[in-house]
């Protein structure tokens, strides 16, 4: 069983990754299962709330508290309310006023957004990565290698992460499940014209939508930026097209089938680069979609399009 | 701005408390998107753990004019036209022209407008001369629609049919438009360099230009014609690129005869894409195309040995006149350009003939482009375009009409890479990222799905444009995004719109303009 903590030790690192991916492909695949659109924005909307966490990380410094729970709860909740503010307005200039229009309007509109948001970021907080030092460090070990040679660590900061994730994505599965703006979130995924033709606000749940997905971001950047602690204003692209591949792959328009994409791709791309090599890691997380597509064309979780002629 | 709500109550609202509401609500927006972005500068200095310097006076700014702005838009939906078009014309004087000057650099900037006293306030309200540019332009917009609010009252309100006469006029605008453009524009282009203009920088934009219009071109075919989404089409660009890189410097092939054989890679590799995604329509076509140009981009960057790696390939040979290499001193007993034909040697004899090489190029891509839109391969691929079930009842094969688009369209892209190899003498990866499908697919969109003359517009505005604002450095990118969105919610059908088919079933009879379903 040599091998077996160098493994587990691989498989909490892509666990944690694949989490973050969760979280972001959640706001991919809820926009999409709406309005059927790829948000090419919400990758840059998660790096803003990176950046967002990481300036409150900074003025609780200035304020002095430091108190490491309070510090944590302000990012996340400065985080995600200034974050879903973002999601709101690209929506709204974006999107909203592109309803009804050729279906690849909005697409380019969200590429053109993101563009945007990244060169704004580029120009208000300057293009360096941004490092900073870790709060929350340190962790259990796990158990060692018969010999002493490997010690599998299990990290605080991985602990909250995958916490929250769990956490976050049953008070989510609650939500939609439950609430009425849930119900309508649902409602409008199903037949939009009719549900706005029932008394459902379509315009204010789709906004809705954005912010909810745009608030799951902030975390996911709050949470990349406590982990890794290096922002700059590219990060947002690799992760979006991750995050977005992550959607696909469970099945798009499916919440659970969201997380276990982000954890499947995660943990794919942590064992390819621990047995093979780094580097290809992106080739390996785009191959395995490629197959799944290949082979089930809905995604692992996603039910099949029913064609209508 | 644009939509009209309708008051359900009994009572009228009033203009001024709905227009306070709105400015309170966009206040409170333009506070939360800028209070920690734009407020707190992160800096990192050497050595230093991160600090941070505050621009207060930036964020009050944007909350004080944002929400003034969008005070002034809501009135006008109330027919209060008045304040809009004061309040947007003193903006746009006050924040645009000073803002030009700085931009521009001219010296009456320094002197009036940038106070030396720091305790003496500034007239103008950012520090940074492109962003009072911006808001001005925003005043702009604010002017526009009060003006346009008020042409509207004195028109009177449209019917359905009175819009749908309108919509049509568009189109029989846009198309003549483009009867007259096409030629016009090829007309400019070829004797551009002849007139006092055509000096070396304009050509060498132009080069770029003409490189976009190509790629847009090509991928005209498989988005615009046989409406399969591709997001990677850069890749093809790519394989083009390194195809000719290598076969020069390893085999010593010159550009003619590596650019059949890059051609024919680069459609190899489109077929190579195209078989496993077949299957797939839409979305997942557009997300497995998009990781496909990730996937070629990786490996050229970590397949050290062929590609070169991160630092890319050099010492391309640069391109010759059939043969004829462009040197001022040739080696003995052969001929250069300029002795051939009798000229004084100058470097700006390959430009020029770069220049009409690509305009070549380009339109035999649009050429091809035509002429097999009108062959049964072309109506093929509209016909799938339009309805994929309906295409397989009637006995088109659906794999080999999509696989002939991926092929045809990545030929192309393969021919404009092997180009951008000579002209640049150098390939690095980092040249075929994902932003540049996205801009090629915007030329595309923005252009006016299935329009040529709409493509080449749209090229000489997203590529030609930034070239020409290389003042604006930073802001560049930033603009570029903002036009292209601006542009789409403006003109969502795109610059030039007309979708004809090409063929219909009863002569010259209408049909109803298609919009839905351009893209399965």
């Amino acid at each position: 069983m040599d091998w077996f903590p160098y493994f587990l030790q691989q498989l909490i690192n892509g666990l944690t990754l694949g989490s973050i991916y969760g979280l972001i492909a959640i706001g991919y695949t809820m926009v999409y299962g709406i309005i059927g659109m790829v948000n090419f924005a919400h990758g840059d909307v998660y790096m803003i709330g990176a950046f967002q966490a990481m300036i409150v990380f900074l003025l609780c410094g200035t304020l002095g508290i430091s108190w490491v729970p309070l510090q944590l709860l302000l990012m996340l909740v400065v985080s995600m309310v200034l974050t879903a503010a973002y999601g709101w307005t690209v929506e709204r200039i974006a999107y909203r006023p592109l309803r009804g229009a050729p279906r690849l309007a909005p697409l380019i509109t969200a590429i053109g957004m993101s563009i945007f948001l990244q060169n704004y970021v580029q120009l208000v907080q300057g293009p360096r990565p941004k490092p900073i030092e870790s709060i929350i460090s340190g962790g259990v070990s796990l158990m060692t290698r018969s010999d002493g040679s490997f010690t599998v660590q299990l990290g605080w900061m991985q602990i909250i992460i995958i916490i929250a994730t769990v956490v976050l994505m049953a008070g989510f599965t609650l939500l939609i499940t439950r609430t009425s703006l849930g119900r309508a979130q649902r409602a409008c995924e199903q037949d939009m014209k009719m549900a706005s033709l029932l008394g459902v606000n379509v315009d204010r749940t789709i906004s809705m939508t954005f912010v909810m997905g745009a608030g799951l971001a902030a975390i996911a950047g709050t949470m990349v930026t406590l982990y890794y602690g290096n922002n700059d204003f590219y990060m947002g692209f690799l992760a979006g097209i991750k995050a977005f591949t992550a959607a696909v792959l469970g099945g798009i328009g499916s919440l659970p089938g969201a997380m276990l994409g982000g954890v499947l791709l995660g943990v794919i791309e942590a064992l390819w680069s621990a047995y093979f090599s780094a580097e290809y890691k992106d080739v390996a997380a785009f191959g395995v979609l490629v197959l799944v597509l290949i082979f089930r064309p809905t995604g692992l979780l996603g039910r099949p399009e029913v064609e209508k002629v | 701005m644009t939509d009209m709500t309708l008051s359900a109550g009994p009572k009228a609202p009033s203009p001024l408390v709905e227009a306070a509401k709105d400015a309170v609500f966009a206040a409170i927006l333009v506070f939360l998107l800028s209070w920690l972005m734009i407020g707190y500068q992160t800096q990192v200095l050497q050595g230093q753990p991160m600090s941070y310097v505050t621009r207060y006076s930036d964020v009050l700014w944007a909350v004080f004019l944002i929400p003034a702005g969008r005070f002034l838009m809501t009135l006008t939906r109330f027919d209060r036209t008045l304040p809009a078009v004061i309040g947007g014309a003193l903006g746009f004087i006050y924040l645009f022209i000073p803002g030009v000057l700085g931009v521009l650099e001219v010296p009456v900037y320094g002197e009036f407008f940038v106070t030396v006293d720091p305790l003496q306030p500034d007239i103008l309200p950012f520090e940074q001369p492109m962003v009072n540019v911006i808001f001005g332009i925003g005043a702009f917009f604010v002017l526009a629609a009060g003006l346009r609010a008020r042409r509207k009252k004195t028109v009177g309100a449209q019917t359905l049919e009175v819009r749908e006469a309108a919509e049509a006029r568009q189109a029989r605008i846009s198309k003549n438009l483009s009867s007259i453009l096409g030629p016009l524009l090829i007309a400019v282009a070829l004797i551009i360099p002849f007139t006092p203009w055509g000096d070396r920088k304009l050509v060498d934009t132009l080069i770029l230009v003409m490189t976009y219009v190509m790629l847009g071109w090509g991928l005209n075919i498989v988005v615009g014609l046989a409406g399969l989404l591709d997001l990677g089409y850069v890749a093809f660009y790519a394989v083009g690129a390194y195809t000719y890189a290598k076969l020069s410097i390893d085999l010593g092939l010159d550009f003619w005869a590596s650019l059949p054989i890059a051609g024919a890679i680069a459609a190899t590799f489109g077929v190579a894409l195209g078989f496993p995604v077949l299957r797939l329509r839409g979305d997942y076509l557009a997300i497995v195309t998009l990781g496909f140009g990730e996937i070629i981009r990786i490996i050229l960057i970590n397949w050290q040995i062929f590609t070169g790696g991160p630092n890319g390939l050099g010492n391309i040979a640069k391109i010759d006149f059939f043969g004829i290499p462009f040197e001022r001193n040739p080696k003995e007993g052969e001929l250069a350009f300029h002795t051939l034909f009798g000229l004084d040697f100058s470097p700006v004899h390959r430009i020029y003939f770069l220049y009409y090489v690509i305009i070549a190029l380009a339109l035999v891509t649009n050429f091809v482009t035509i002429r097999l839109r009108r062959m049964p391969i072309g109506r093929a691929w509209e016909a799938l375009r339009e309805d994929e079930t309906a295409c397989r009842a009637l006995g088109i094969n659906p794999t080999n009409t999509k696989l002939t688009a991926f092929a045809l369209g990545a030929m192309f892209a393969g021919f404009a890479g092997s180009f951008f190899a000579t002209r640049q003498g150098f390939v690095s990866p980092e040249s075929f990222t994902f932003i540049e499908s996205a801009v090629i697919l915007a030329i595309v969109v923005l252009g006016g799905m299935g329009s040529q003359v709409g493509v080449a517009l749209a090229a000489i505005l997203l590529i030609g444009l930034p070239e020409v604002l290389r003042e604006l450095s930073l802001y560049r990118m930033l603009v570029f995004g903002g036009v292209m969105v601006l542009i789409m919610l403006l003109r969502p059908k795109g610059l030039l719109s007309f979708r004809v088919p090409t063929i219909q079933l009863h002569g010259k009879k209408a049909l109803p303009p298609t919009t839905a379903g351009a893209v399965k």
